[in-house]
């Protein structure tokens, strides 16, 4: 039993760690422009797809399939972000939140209509699983991992060391007192997008690396991203990642305790325990009400 | 022909119906529900299940799911009325895949992915056209009360405060209301048209199973408002039977359109439906039947509101 919850733990710390690469995503778009992007689940499987084209038919080694798909998803966070949800500014974050849905949609059936609803698997090699112990870990699971750190740690020191990510949080702090000096709020948008578009679109292609990619990739993790973000406080990176941490391990313990089909409804008891007792999240400075 | 006419007209009503419930929580009050879906599937199931094993008869069950509906939407805002709309949003949009979550997976209560066959009827099946007649009669009927109740309401002084609160919280509880407890009236009450709408045609169609609770939808829906007109009951009404017209125009894209496969004329309809929705908000945001603008009443005794 221990060894059942040591393992389901291990699990959770693998998953937690690829789902924050997308929560990280969705919470940024939310401190630059301040709306829910509900297109993010459909951009991850824009990177699920991406990816399984570089890896499989162009036959790209995958950090190089992974620099791709953030380039591809990237874009299309853009291009969705300029064409349609960008215009509705001055109706309000609720009318670019529905529109994100929208997106959503016409994103997931451009990839239906092309690809066909057929899973599709990356060209990996499998490897017996490791033992430490009485723990089972698969290299691809410690790849995965390395890589989300790796993602992380890159984007960490450009939002703390680059002049554009100093720009970028203080735009997400205080935007007229960062336009005041002399940031440029149309730029940082930009970037802001682009970025965790690509987030999304990698996280994607590291869930499809796990299992495979189908038009559906991106929506089954929308739960549990909202719970990442909203756990970590809306907003907040460092936030999104404890909180996808937090989300990641506990759904693999309830798969213990109940059917694995529930592992994502654990978001949703995440996310109204955390609005009802501490609205802000564990990171949240920002005023939710 | 004709029984396809008046069964698109039954479900045309039913999608009036849940446009009427976006119209009271959305149009009226600004709050947003991403979970409309789960609520009509709420609907369904309750009265489905209380009809059919409870042996319950049909009118009961239909107050069921009214009143299942509405502890629903209670259930939901409990923990976002005093935040930002934007968590409102996250909430309700988790709340249906969980509603469908569950409808697939406790198969004990819900018969699982293969729902529930056999749901009782309304109206004696054997009619054959005459079956479907007296529904879209009963459905139109309750169209048209909900109608006349949602353009009361919303002149009502009720309805003011809820204009209020979208425009301004702040502004509306400085003036004396409780602007909770207003939030979760009307949320309440959408969320029981929509569980009312879940219900008829759970029992029209005779079959609820979680695949027809798919979140598009709400999708639809909300294109049915947006395009009809936010906030004016009117509007609602006209977009759904619009949608309806729209998407049984679309239902033979993929025979029409040149060389794409069944699964893909489905794709193409989604997608159409989806620039749709992302074309009337950037230019119609007002929809066909704008929000008339408000006059003060002419009351000259004081009547309260809160």
């Amino acid at each position: 039993m221990l060894n059942s919850i040591a393992q389901a733990a291990l699990n959770g710390v693998v998953s937690g760690t690829i789902l924050a690469i997308p929560a990280i995503g969705f919470t940024a778009i939310f401190a630059v422009l301040r709306y829910p992007n509900f297109a993010i689940g459909a951009i991850a499987t824009v990177g699920a797809y991406a990816g399984w084209f570089a890896n499989t038919q162009l036959g790209l080694p995958l950090t190089l399939s992974l620099f791709a798909t953030f380039i591809v998803a990237g874009s299309v966070a853009v291009l969705c972000e300029e064409i349609a949800i960008r215009p509705l500014e001055k109706s309000g974050a609720l009318m670019m939140a529905i529109c994100s849905l929208a997106v959503g949609i016409i994103i997931e059936n451009l990839v239906r209509g092309a690809f066909g609803n057929d899973p599709r698997g990356y060209a990996v090699a499998l490897a017996r699983d490791m033992r430490f112990g009485g723990l089972r870990v698969s290299p691809q699971q410690i790849e995965n991992l390395l890589i989300a750190v790796a993602i992380m740690a890159i984007l960490w020191s450009l939002l703390k060391f680059t002049r554009l990510g100093r720009a970028m949080r203080a735009s997400a702090d205080n935007p007229d007192l960062a336009r005041l000096k002399g940031v440029n709020p149309a730029l940082v948008a930009g970037v802001a997008v682009a970025v965790s578009g690509g987030l999304a679109g990698a996280g994607g292609l590291l869930i499809a690396l796990d299992t495979s990619a189908d038009p559906l990739t991106g929506s089954r993790l929308i739960l549990s991203i909202f719970a990442a973000a909203v756990l970590g406080g809306l907003g907040s990176i460092p936030g999104a990642v404890v909180g996808a941490l937090t989300v990641g391990i506990f759904e693999e313990l309830t798969v213990l305790l109940l059917s694995p089909n529930y592992r994502t409804a654990i978001g949703f008891v995440f996310i109204l325990v955390v609005l009802t007792f501490q609205p802000t999240g564990l990171f949240g400075a920002r005023n939710a009400k | 022909m004709i029984s396809y006419l008046v069964f698109v007209l039954v479900v045309a009503g039913i999608y009036a119906l849940l446009a009427q419930s976006i119209t009271i929580s959305w149009g009226l009050t600004g709050m947003v529900n991403l979970g409309l879906v789960g609520f009509f599937a709420i609907g369904a199931y309750a009265s489905a299940m209380a009809s059919k094993w409870g042996g319950i008869p049909i009118p009961f069950s239909l107050l069921l799911a009214v009143i299942v509906g509405f502890a629903a939407g209670l259930a939901v805002t409990m923990s976002t009325l005093r935040l930002r709309d934007d968590y409102l949003a996250i909430v309700t949009l988790g709340f249906a895949e969980v509603v469908r979550l569950v409808a697939s997976n406790e198969i004990w209560l819900t018969g699982g992915t293969d729902g529930i066959a056999g749901v009782p009827s309304i109206f004696p099946r054997d009619w054959a056209l005459g079956y479907h007649l007296a529904t879209l009669g009963l459905v139109t009927a309750i169209v048209a009360l909900v109608h006349l109740l949602l353009s009361h309401l919303s002149k009502s002084p009720w309805g003011r405060v809820l204009r209020a609160i979208r425009e301004d919280q702040t502004i509306a509880s400085v003036a004396g209301k409780q602007v909770v407890r207003f939030k979760a009236q009307a949320f309440s009450i959408g969320a029981a048209i929509a569980a009312l709408a879940g219900a008829l045609y759970g029992h029209f169609t005779s079959f609820v199973a979680p695949e027809i609770y798919q979140p598009l939808i709400t999708i639809y829906v909300f294109l049915a408002v947006t395009a009809g007109g936010v906030g004016r009951p009117l509007g609602a009404l006209v977009g759904a039977y619009l949608l309806i017209g729209l998407l049984e125009s679309t239902r033979f894209i993929a025979e029409i359109v040149p060389g794409i496969s069944p699964l893909q004329g489905a794709a193409l309809r989604e997608i159409i439906i989806g620039v749709l929705l992302v074309l009337v908000l950037r230019l119609r945001p007002a929809g066909l039947f704008p929000e008339l603008p408000q006059k003060a009443p002419l009351v000259t005794k004081h009547e309260p509101a809160s």
